[in-house]
This record gives structure tokens, C-alpha cells and sequence, in this order.
């Protein structure tokens, strides 16, 4: 700390030092009393009143829509022929992609140890699966009658009657069956330590009962934390393949089939970023309102936020570069069906969605290029809003422009939603945000524990008077 | 330490809690498998009909061929059901004045139908044909059971899919010479049906053919 400053290079731009990741003076005890602080609140803040009941509001809406659907039929949907795959598919794909933030942090940034991950890796495991659950009912209601959606999974019965395994649908069911659940154990086991610090806070006896039963008797013995860390550290590996094999598989639903437009061997790797980049524009979208409204500001700092839109950045561009390929492989590839089906989809019928996808997926996170850009928030929120809406219409633009335009043109046809959709997709929104309120009321939001470990006195090194110190 | 850790007691629990999530599994497989299993739910269907018509009378001591009530069996999807004409050939002069006939001459002196129970119902999305299987060698006796031994018709195959299936995949142990269909009693002859008779089907299995 005492080397000069190099010349013109701001003191956290020195390469030499890192990035302090929590506040400068933030302790081990400051740490505990913000995050546990937040559910131990007695009064629960007004806002979160408001925000639950809008987000009820809409989950009500969720489940009517659901339920005139089920009294009626998939007709109340804008799903026609030859367009089968409406907006139920869209919203699928949009779901997932967005869980895909969460393995990410906590697997890959883990096991490459960024430990900035530290700060945002809870929220965004609990993002990672609500998203999963909203995604997960719409396969389910598309199928029409809802009744048999145990049909989806391979169960003897008396039909001897298989799903089809060599159905991309039914590896769907696999690779997001796998991944919610291997989702929800690595966001319940990394939250064990910080459930017994709030029984152990907790005043109230039913609290105290509900943390004492969730945090299944953690004492915080060596020995346990020994395993806890290997058993973490074999999670991590384990969920590292899901957050590239899970989008990958979603993409075969398309990629697999022969349909101009989606029968292309650059869906996996596409998908995958397009479904991280939105991953961590919903991150974004979320974490700055919250670090703001439960004062977490010290914990999660704007590095933090600097270093997520830094991959906003890398995977938008790299959406980018595959759109852009998509155009060239079909023009490269001299066939009049592929050429048409791209060209379509840019000046089609469609055209508004194409570029609405394009403006806010491609262009609008170059802004990040800028330092200045990255660190400010009102811009931030902006683009991960941009963001959003761009990989919804990314997956719009997908799904629908191929679909609309069958290798008949006598059977062409345009798809429009209807109100129906529109209400169930805005639904899905309730759900989402009724889980994540309660996430932020009840459980630890920043984990704890693994913040501990980043500040000074956390440290293995900090000062026992063993000798020389390691920093 | 009056921190919550679990109670004492929790120790005894958690050693019941391996054998009751095997035993839950299996209770949950078993109450499946032969709970919703059409051995349980089909099997044994037994209706009372308005008449107490008996098979084992008709067909098995007094020796009517199946096709003599049942005549369209051989030439259409549905068996058919006789008229009340078909029965009173017989019972105008045979019991005409049992009481147990009365029904009998009611809808036959109205000329309406009898109203019979249906015992070996499928379901409306199934397109069965009797025909087809009775003119290419499917006895009778392969899916309804010996009837000519029955007081009450009940249903004594599962009539699921799979067992749709499963003949349809080899229809070889069903087959027999065409003219010995309504035979209940026949049994193959040492060695077998005559391996003819088996290229003579075509048993198909993709959807269509049921779901039509």
C-alpha cells in the first residue's frame, strides 16, 4: 500500500493491488448485522408490502390464466398453424436463459476462484431458480392437456408407451430437471452456515425453530466446515457441465429439427452465451434496486457490478458475432431455403423484432466499452433492461419468424398473441418476483460466510502473531 | 447452550428415516403398479344385465355358435348385438312364459332394443375392428375367455394398450385356423399352428393404427 502511485493511473486501476471487494472498514461483525440484519428486521418495510402485492397480483394472474386455459384449450393462445410453437416456447427459452447466471457464478467463477462471486453468488443462485421454476411451467401448460404431463417422463405403464428418446424434447426435460435440481442443492448447502448464524441471532421462537430446522444442526466445527467445502467444491464441479450442457440441450429443441433457420451447428455455443448474457442482465436488473433498498451497498460494491456488466459486454458481442455468422453461414452455404429464411427474418414480416433484438442485445451494451458507462447505475439499468427485452426477442424472433414461413408458402402464416399470452407472460413475472420477495424478506441475500473470508481480518494470514504476514 | 441445535430425540428419528423413505418408494411403486394396474381396475368387470342371460347355457351346454347372436363379427368393427327378434326364434316357443323373459317380449312386442350392459368397453379413442381380427384367425376366446363358461360375462383380459401390443408384436400364441375361431375349447395341435397361418397377419404397431 505504500508504493507510489503510478502516473495517470487512477488507485484502483493499479494492477499491483486488487480491488478491495468489500467497503474499506467493513468487519466481520458489520458483515453479519447487514445481511442478517435484513430478515431480522421486526417491522417489514412498506415497499416490500407494495412490491409483494403487485407481484401476487400478477401471480394471481398466472394462475387464472392458467386455469381458463386448462377450461378451454391451447386455442386461447395465438399458437396457429404453422406457427405451433407460440409464445409458451419463447418464454421456455427465455426463462431458462435466464437461470443460466447462477451456475455460472457459483460453479465457474468458484472453481476459477474469482472470489468477487462471493458478493452476488446467493442472489444469483436464488435467481437461477426461480427463473427454472417459471420456465418449468410453461412445457408443461403447452402440452394442452396438462393432466398427462407425466407423459413427458419415461414412467412404465400400462401403454408400454416411451416418450421418444431421440427426441430433443425429452433431453429438455433431462438437462432442466438436472439442472434445477443440482440448482436448488448448491443454493440450499452454501446457505446452511449463514441459516445457523440467524437461528443463532434469532430472538423469535418460531424463527429460531424454522432457521434450526433448515440449517440442520450446523455447528460450525472444523470438521464440518472441512466437508462442508469438499462437498461444495464436488458441487461445483458437478454443476460446471450444466451451465454449458442445459442451454445447449434447449437449443437442440430447435437445432435438431430440420427447419430452415434453426437447423444450425452454431445453436449450442449461441445459446449458451445469449442465455449467460441474460442471466446477467437479470442479475443486474435486480441487484442494483436491492443493494439499494436493504443497504448492501458495502457488501456489493460497484466493482462488483462493474465486473458483471464487463461479461454483459463479452457475451453480448459474442451474441452479436453469432448473429452476424448466422447470416454469413447462409449466404455461404448457396441454399435458397437458409437465404431466405435469414433474409426474411431482418426485412420479413418480422423485421421489428429482428431489430428491436438487434439494437438491444448488440448495440446497446457497447456502451460498457466505457469505464464511466460500467460504473454508473442509471446506465447499467438501463442496458440490463435493454437486455432483457433484446434475449426475449431474441428467442421471439427464433421461435416464430421460421416457423411463419413453412417450405409451402400456400401454408405461410403470421403468428399474433393474444391477450392470453400476453397475461400468462406477465404472470410468469408474479411468480418470479413473489419467490425472489420472500428470498429477500426471509433468507440471507449475500453469503455471509464467504464474504467473511474477503476482508482483512477473514483472512488465514491476518495477524495470530505467527510471523511475517503474507500480504 | 440454548442455541437451537436439534433436540436429542431427532437422533432415533433419523434412524427411521432411511427404511421409511424405502418403504414410501415402495408403497409408491406398488400402489402404482398393481393399484392403477388394469388387472385391479379392468379385470373382473362384471355388470348386471337386464336379462339374466346366460353364456354357459347358450353357448356352452346348448352349443349356438358365437355368430348366431353376434353376426355382423366377422363382417364389421362392432360384434353387434342381437335384435330381440334373433332371441325370440327360439323363445316364442321355448320358456315363452317365464317371468324371467318378461323384458324380452316387452321390447320385442315395442320393437325396441334390449338394454344390455356393455362389458368389454374400450375406450372411444381406440379403433378396434372384429373382423379384421376374427376372419385372419384371433379365436374369440382370446379376449373375452371362455364365455360359454359364464353365468354373468365378465372381463377377464386387461384389454390395456400393452396387451394390445403385446399380441400385435407376436400375434403367434393367438393364432389358429380360421374355422376354429369360435371353438372355445380348441387347443393348438402338438407342434403348433401351421407356420402359413403366420403370414397370413400383419399385426401393425404405430399409433395410427388404433388412433385413428
Amino acid at each position: 500500500m505504500t508504493d507510489t502511485a503510478i502516473k495517470g493511473v487512477p488507485a484502483e486501476d493499479d494492477p499491483r493491488h486488487r480491488v478491495p471487494l468489500a467497503k474499506p472498514g467493513t468487519t466481520l461483525t458489520s458483515i453479519t448485522d447487514i445481511v442478517a440484519g435484513i430478515p431480522e428486521r421486526r417491522a417489514t418495510p412498506k415497499a416490500w408490502y407494495v412490491a409483494f402485492a403487485i407481484a401476487l397480483t400478477l401471480l394471481g394472474t398466472l394462475g387464472a390464466m392458467i386455469a381458463y386455459l386448462l377450461f378451454t384449450g391451447v386455442g386461447v393462445w395465438g399458437n396457429n398453424n404453422p406457427v405451433f410453437w407460440g409464445w409458451p416456447i419463447v418464454n421456455f427459452v427465455f426463462w431458462v436463459g435466464i437461470g443460466h447466471a447462477g451456475t455460472l457464478i457459483s460453479a465457474i467463477l468458484f472453481l476459477t476462484r474469482q472470489n468477487w462471486r462471493t458478493g452476488v453468488n446467493r442472489f444469483a443462485e436464488a435467481m437461477t431458480i426461480f427463473a427454472v421454476a417459471c420456465a418449468a411451467i410453461f412445457p408443461g401448460i403447452h402440452i394442452g392437456r396438462v393432466w398427462l404431463a407425466f407423459y413427458l417422463f419415461p414412467l412404465p405403464n400400462q401403454m408400454q408407451m416411451w416418450p421418444n428418446f431421440r427426441s430433443p424434447l425429452l433431453w429438455d426435460v433431462f438437462a432442466v430437471g438436472t439442472y434445477a435440481t443440482v440448482s436448488l442443492l448448491f443454493w440450499y448447502m452454501g446457505m446452511v452456515p449463514d441459516l445457523a448464524t440467524l437461528r443463532d441471532r434469532s430472538v423469535h421462537k418460531v424463527r429460531r425453530f424454522a432457521y434450526g430446522l433448515l440449517s440442520l444442526g450446523w455447528t460450525g466445527s472444523g470438521r464440518e466446515w472441512s466437508r462442508f467445502e469438499k462437498a461444495y467444491l464436488i458441487l461445483a464441479g458437478l454443476a460446471t457441465p450444466l451451465v454449458l450442457s442445459v442451454h445447449s440441450v434447449v437449443s437442440f429443441d430447435f437445432a435438431v429439427s430440420q427447419l430452415p433457420g434453426w437447423h444450425t451447428t452454431i445453436f449450442p455455443p449461441y445459446f449458451v452465451a445469449g442465455a449467460v448474457f441474460s442471466g446477467f442482465a437479470m442479475v443486474v436488473s435486480l441487484m442494483v434496486p436491492a443493494r439499494q433498498f436493504f443497504g448492501l451497498k458495502d457488501l456489493i460494491t460497484i466493482n462488483h457490478l462493474e465486473v458483471m456488466n464487463k461479461i454483459i459486454l463479452v457475451t453480448g458481442t459474442m451474441v452479436g458475432y453469432a448473429y452476424a455468422m448466422e447470416f454469413f453461414i447462409a449466404w455461404y452455404s448457396g441454399n435458397p431455403y437458409e437465404r431466405f429464411a435469414f433474409v426474411n427474418r431482418a426485412f420479413g414480416p418480422y423485421y421489428w423484432a429482428y431489430w428491436t433484438m438487434v439494437s438491444c442485445n448488440v448495440i446497446s451494451p457497447q456502451i460498457f466499452w466505457f469505464k464511466k458507462a460500467r460504473r454508473s447505475i442509471p446506465i447499467m439499468m438501463v442496458v440490463a433492461v435493454f437486455v432483457n427485452i433484446g434475449m426475449w426477442f431474441e428467442r421471439f424472433v427464433i421461435t416464430v419468424t421460421s416457423l411463419s414461413r413453412d417450405f409451402l408458402p400456400s401454408s405461410w402464416g403470421y403468428f399474433r398473441p393474444t391477450a392470453i399470452d400476453m397475461l400468462t407472460f406477465a404472470g410468469s413475472f408474479g411468480l418470479f418476483f413473489t419467490l425472489f420477495l420472500l428470498f429477500c424478506r426471509f433468507l440471507p441475500m449475500v453469503a455471509m460466510a464467504e464474504v467473511r473470508t474477503m476482508v482483512p481480518e477473514g483472512k488465514p494470514s491476518h495477524g495470530h502473531g505467527h510471523g511475517g504476514s503474507h500480504e | 447452550m440454548d442455541l437451537f441445535h436439534f433436540p436429542r430425540w431427532v437422533n432415533r428419528i433419523r434412524l427411521l428415516l432411511p427404511p421409511m423413505f424405502v418403504m414410501g418408494g415402495l408403497y409408491a411403486v406398488g400402489l402404482v403398479n398393481f393399484g392403477a394396474s388394469p388387472d385391479s381396475l379392468v379385470v373382473g368387470y362384471a355388470p348386471k344385465q337386464p336379462i339374466p342371460y346366460s353364456h354357459r347355457l347358450h353357448a356352452g351346454e346348448l352349443g349356438i355358435d358365437c355368430r348366431y347372436c353376434h353376426q355382423n363379427v366377422d363382417k364389421s368393427a362392432h360384434a353387434s348385438l342381437p335384435a330381440s327378434a334373433t332371441c325370440m326364434n327360439c323363445h316364442t316357443k321355448i320358456r315363452s312364459e317365464s317371468p324371467k323373459l318378461a323384458l324380452l317380449r316387452e321390447t320385442f312386442a315395442a320393437d325396441q332394443p334390449i338394454p344390455w350392459v356393455k362389458v368389454h368397453d374400450l375406450p372411444d379413442y381406440v379403433y378396434f375392428d372384429h373382423s379384421a381380427h376374427v376372419t385372419k384367425g384371433i379365436g374369440c376366446v382370446e379376449c373375452h375367455g371362455r364365455v360359454d363358461q359364464m353365468e354373468v360375462v365378465t372381463v377377464v383380459k386387461k384389454l390395456s394398450m400393452g396387451w394390445c401390443l403385446d399380441c400385435h408384436r407376436n400375434p403367434q400364441p393367438a393364432l389358429r385356423p380360421v374355422d376354429q375361431v369360435t371353438n372355445m375349447a380348441w387347443t393348438p395341435p402338438e407342434g403348433g399352428v401351421d407356420p402359413a397361418l403366420l403370414r397370413t397377419v400383419h399385426p401393425k404397431t404405430n399409433c395410427s393404427t388404433c388412433h385413428r
